[in-house]
């Protein structure tokens, strides 16, 4: 009798439980699509035409697939009043992106490896007042830095958003591999002094063969704020310099001609590409740096 | 001779807060100095002084007779052993050991050939080509010896190199190290807290506390006349009795009487003490304290203590007991009769009592 | 010489970028805070005259509107995502097995830019072919779905994009403060029996409290820059009724011509992120430091 019950009651919450499984899972793929299904209508929308999009559903597949959205958004589509699609405005992005991305991470690198092994009076007062800089909104510093890219000669070149884009992340990236460098007993520092190594020395061939994640971890956080950045790219660029995040939203916002909205989305997911790809092929270390970028230390 | 090493007069001080004090210590070539002391003494401070990783706020500093006081640490021919040992981790052992030739510009025969003496020296050539990462805690310990030994250094400096190991390996090493001491006739500081090693290895040893150095002499002077009650404490195991007592002239000899547990006092009688106060602490070591039959001697005296434990250890019996309002350990012999609770009678070797005075805690005699 | 140069490479090396960062950061904080106290409008004067430009924001309906929209914004931003990324991040905790694909998918919008973001849901909701049309077709014919051209309703299409971008990364947040739980405090509950939902509520969240804190720092700070959302979402539109502080410096400075006002109101921007970032940073610099 006794185990009769047990046995009973051990089924009954097996059977709740196996529901409870699946009222779970039912839940995780409905949140799942929840966030895919942007990306789904944008792709879809992308490979239909202009009249399938005003006759069909939003959801639909396209009966006919077609590429002439992509090529009119990558070559021909307006940003008002030219009409060479995204594709300069992504060489842009690329020609900013990469040299500011390059330049941050080295300058974050060294500054990260001072504070953290080479402590002097003041550093600690140095390197807070380089991370409450991070964390200031940019509009503060808009107007004075347009002035001063004016009088630098660099106003509206790719170079003037090169220099705005070092400057404006040098706090993240030191803040990086300053907290990745502490970590690092200081005796191997100190060990590598009594070998007779100097302090670029000793950076160069013990900790820089050391800092492979951190670089990757810096070096994705950096590429993902600068590719999709809009203020600084929309205050500090004209016609020919713009980034292709200001182009994207200047062809979904062209009020000229017929609404495109194939156009619009095939544009938004060759700007979104880069990033996406980072993301798909190093999540790991992209989730790093949000988390380190968040959770100071 | 000239000193290999000679500090006078160095203080250390970080902002307003005085890490080390008024240091003053000199080393013959060969000697193995050992700096011991609980943590936060300075010990270690004083090890980066003199390797120059930390600068000195005052005095100076002498290596093989030439002043070092501002010299950078690459220029003081000096060679470092690290607590943790500090592998360059992306490095090979091969390439540990040459680094700091590397950086001197020593020619590639010169390393390569320094490179095999070591590795054969200290049997780590088959690990030369792994990363530090891949070898066990006492490997590591030995490439770090080989990257130290490869330089020949005039002085080679220890930061408590064996604290990572477990005790069985600690103990092998400290063995190795000695040997190693004794081959080379290298001169050698060596910081540690662990006061056995210190003991066992050393020529001459610092005992440090707050910044301050206790006393400076060889171990058999540090163990039979420690200068203070805290180099009484800090070194031996099981620590020196320190029993407070009072002296009563008595003609030839003192007596020395110590309250035990039950109120009757116990008096022992020292023949040569002259010129105590009336109060003092008397230190005598576990192992003065002994079997009657065992401590037969011009200056042994017995007396009756009440035992209250007896910890047997194997090749020693510890008996516990209550003495001055302080427990005391005496170290008997493994068949000892003594019992919990009992009388027992045992003899203090009053030939190798330390005095101490209460208030300041100096050696009296 | 040498020697000095040695002793001191490591300061030189730090030199520019501090003096980079003291110019263009903190300079240029002041030269900002100089200027919101002057009366200029197309160029810059520097004759201190006084809080003429905070007066004039405060008086400003757009102004209003703005600090009103970053009110209603910040708010059900911030607690909505860190509902839902707390929720998604106890769900993904049960041992689900494909938890890598999902936490995937959940976090992979934090990945695009907001231009692309607010590019997609403006097409999403857009009344006339997006999801009211979509619903309609379906033949609920009455169905209206217009909040991003209904003046009353639009905030709330950027507090749902906003959502959509950062949730995910809420939840890893969460996700990992989770993880970080001692893994004997949560044995030792299931051996006193208690069930688990009493374990989350008991013992689990509450020891989470520095992670709730981040992240309702990470999204404050969003919250207050945001500014690329509601300029491809909404343009700010209808009229100004989503407006956010960042849009409206942004119009001051670059279109109105009027650099008083986008000082003054860049400048009421940073004080309120001082406010929350300040007290953070310095407690966790202190703890820091022991």
């Amino acid at each position: 009798m006794a185990d009769l019950s047990m046995t009973q009651g051990v089924r009954q919450s097996q059977a709740s439980k196996i529901a409870l499984r699946w009222l779970l899972y039912s839940l995780l793929v409905l949140f799942a699509l929840f966030y895919l299904m942007p990306l789904f209508v944008m792709i879809t929308t992308s490979l239909k035409s202009l009249d399938e999009i005003r006759t069909g559903d939003l959801i639909a597949l396209p009966r006919e697939v077609t590429f002439d959205a992509w090529s009119t958004a990558w070559s021909s589509a307006c940003t008002g009043i030219q009409c060479e699609g995204v594709r300069p405005y992504f060489w842009n992005s690329v020609l900013i992106a990469i040299p500011a991305v390059a330049i941050s991470t080295l300058l974050g690198a060294m500054n990260g490896y001072v504070v953290a092994q080479w402590r002097f009076r003041g550093a600690n007062i140095i390197f807070s007042l380089m991370l409450f800089g991070c964390f200031i909104p940019f509009q503060v510093v808009l107007l004075p830095m347009a002035r001063t890219l004016g009088i630098m000669g660099i106003a509206g070149t790719i170079p003037g958003l090169i220099f705005v884009h070092v400057i404006y992340g040098l706090g993240f990236t030191t803040l990086f591999f300053r907290n990745f460098y502490v970590s690092i007993p200081a005796e191997l520092t100190k060990a590598a002094k009594v070998d007779g190594a100097g302090f670029f020395r000793i950076f160069w061939s013990i900790f820089l063969p050391l800092s492979l994640p951190i670089i990757v971890v810096t070096v994705i956080w950096q590429f993902t704020q600068i590719w999709n950045d809009f203020l600084f790219g929309v205050s500090f660029s004209q016609a020919g310099t713009q980034p292709v995040t200001v182009a994207l939203n200047n062809i979904v916002n062209s009020t000229t001609g017929v609404k495109e909205y194939n156009v619009d989305m095939a544009a938004a997911i060759i700007a979104a590409l880069p990033t996406l790809f980072v993301y798909v092929v190093a999540g790991k270390y992209f989730i790093r740096g949000l988390t380190a970028g968040s959770v100071k230390g | 001779m000239s000193p290999i090493l000679e500090i006078n007069n160095l203080y250390k001080n970080y902002g307003s807060t005085e890490i080390l004090k008024d240091i003053n210590v000199s080393i013959e070539p060969g000697d193995f100095l050992v700096l011991v002391g609980p943590s936060g003494c300075g010990k270690s401070t004083l090890l980066n002084c003199i390797a120059g990783l930390e600068p000195i706020t005052s005095g100076s500093l002498k290596i093989g007779g030439q002043d070092m006081t501002h010299v950078s640490p690459k220029d003081r021919d000096i060679a470092m052993v690290f607590q943790s040992y500090a592998l360059y981790p992306t490095m090979s052992v091969a390439k540990n050991i040459t680094f700091g030739m590397k950086v001197r510009g020593v020619d590639q025969a010169t390393q390569e050939r320094k490179l095999a003496q070591v590795a054969q020296q200290l049997q780590i050539e088959p690990l030369l080509n792994r990363r530090p990462g891949q070898l066990s805690g006492g490997q590591r310990q030995r490439v770090a010896m080989g990257r130290a030994l490869v330089r020949d250094p005039k002085l080679f400096l220890f930061d408590e190199p064996l604290s990572n190991l477990d005790a069985k390996l600690r103990v092998e090493m400290r063995t190795e190290i000695k040997a190693l001491h004794h081959n080379l006739g290298a001169s050698m500081v060596y910081v540690t807290h662990d006061q056995i090693e210190a003991m066992t290895l050393a020529t001459k040893i610092v005992v440090m506390k707050g910044g301050v150095i206790q006393q400076i002499g060889s171990p058999s002077e540090i163990y039979n006349r420690p200068a203070n009650l805290f180099v009484a404490d800090f070194m031996g195991s099981p620590a020196m009795n320190l029993i407070p007592a009072k002296v009563r002239k008595n003609g030839a000899g003192t007596h020395i009487e110590i309250t035990r547990k039950d109120g009757v006092p116990i008096v022992l009688t020292d023949t040569k003490t002259e010129n105590l106060p009336e109060d003092v602490i008397l230190g005598v070591r576990p192992e003065d304290i002994a079997d009657p039959a065992v401590r037969i001697g011009g200056h042994a005296q017995e007396a009756e203590c009440l035992i209250d434990m007896v910890e047997p250890a194997g090749a020693d019996t510890f008996a516990v007991m209550q003495l001055g309002g302080k427990h005391v350990t005496a170290r008997l012999h493994a068949e000892t009769t003594a019992r919990p609770g009992q009388l027992q009678k045992l003899a203090f070797d009053l030939g190798k009592v330390s005095y101490f005075a209460p208030d300041t805690g100096l050696r009296l005699n | 010489m040498t020697k000095w140069l040695e002793e001191h490479t490591p300061k030189l090396v730090l030199a520019p970028s501090f003096i980079a960062i003291l110019v263009f950061v903190y300079g240029f904080i002041a030269w900002t805070a100089w200027v919101s106290l002057t009366r200029s409008r197309l160029l810059p004067r520097y004759e201190i005259e006084g809080f003429i430009q905070y007066e004039r924001l405060f008086d400003s309906p757009r102004w209003d509107t703005a600090l009103n929209n970053l009110f209603i914004f910040g708010l059900l931003f911030i607690l909505i995502a860190m509902f839902l990324g707390l929720i998604l991040a106890i769900l993904l905790d049960q041992n689900i097995r494909t938890e890598g694909a999902i936490r995937t998918i959940y976090l992979y919008p934090m990945a695009l830019s907001m231009i692309v973001t607010g590019t997609a849901w403006k097409w999403i909701l857009n009344p006339g072919l997006g999801i009211e049309a979509m619903v309609r077709s379906w033949g609920f014919e009455d169905f209206t779905f217009d909040w991003l051209v209904n003046p009353e309703m639009a905030i709330y299409t950027v507090v749902l994009a906003a959502i959509w971008q950062s949730s995910g990364f809420v939840m890893a947040l969460f996700l990992a403060g989770l993880r970080s739980v001692d893994g004997e405090i949560i044995k030792a509950a299931q051996v006193d029996g208690i069930p688990t939902w009493r374990v989350y509520t008991a013992i689990i969240i509450p020891s989470m409290a520095p992670i709730f804190l981040s992240a309702f720092i990470v999204l404050s700070h969003l919250a207050i820059k945001s500014f690329d959302l509601v300029i491809a979402l909404t343009g700010g539109g209808p009229g100004y009724a989503t407006d956010l502080p960042a849009t409206y410096m942004y119009a001051m400075a670059f279109s109105r011509g009027d650099i008083g006002q986008a000082a003054s109101s860049a400048m009421i921007m940073m004080m309120v992120v001082f406010a929350i970032v300040v007290p953070y940073l310095y407690s966790e610099l202190r703890s820091k430091d022991g």
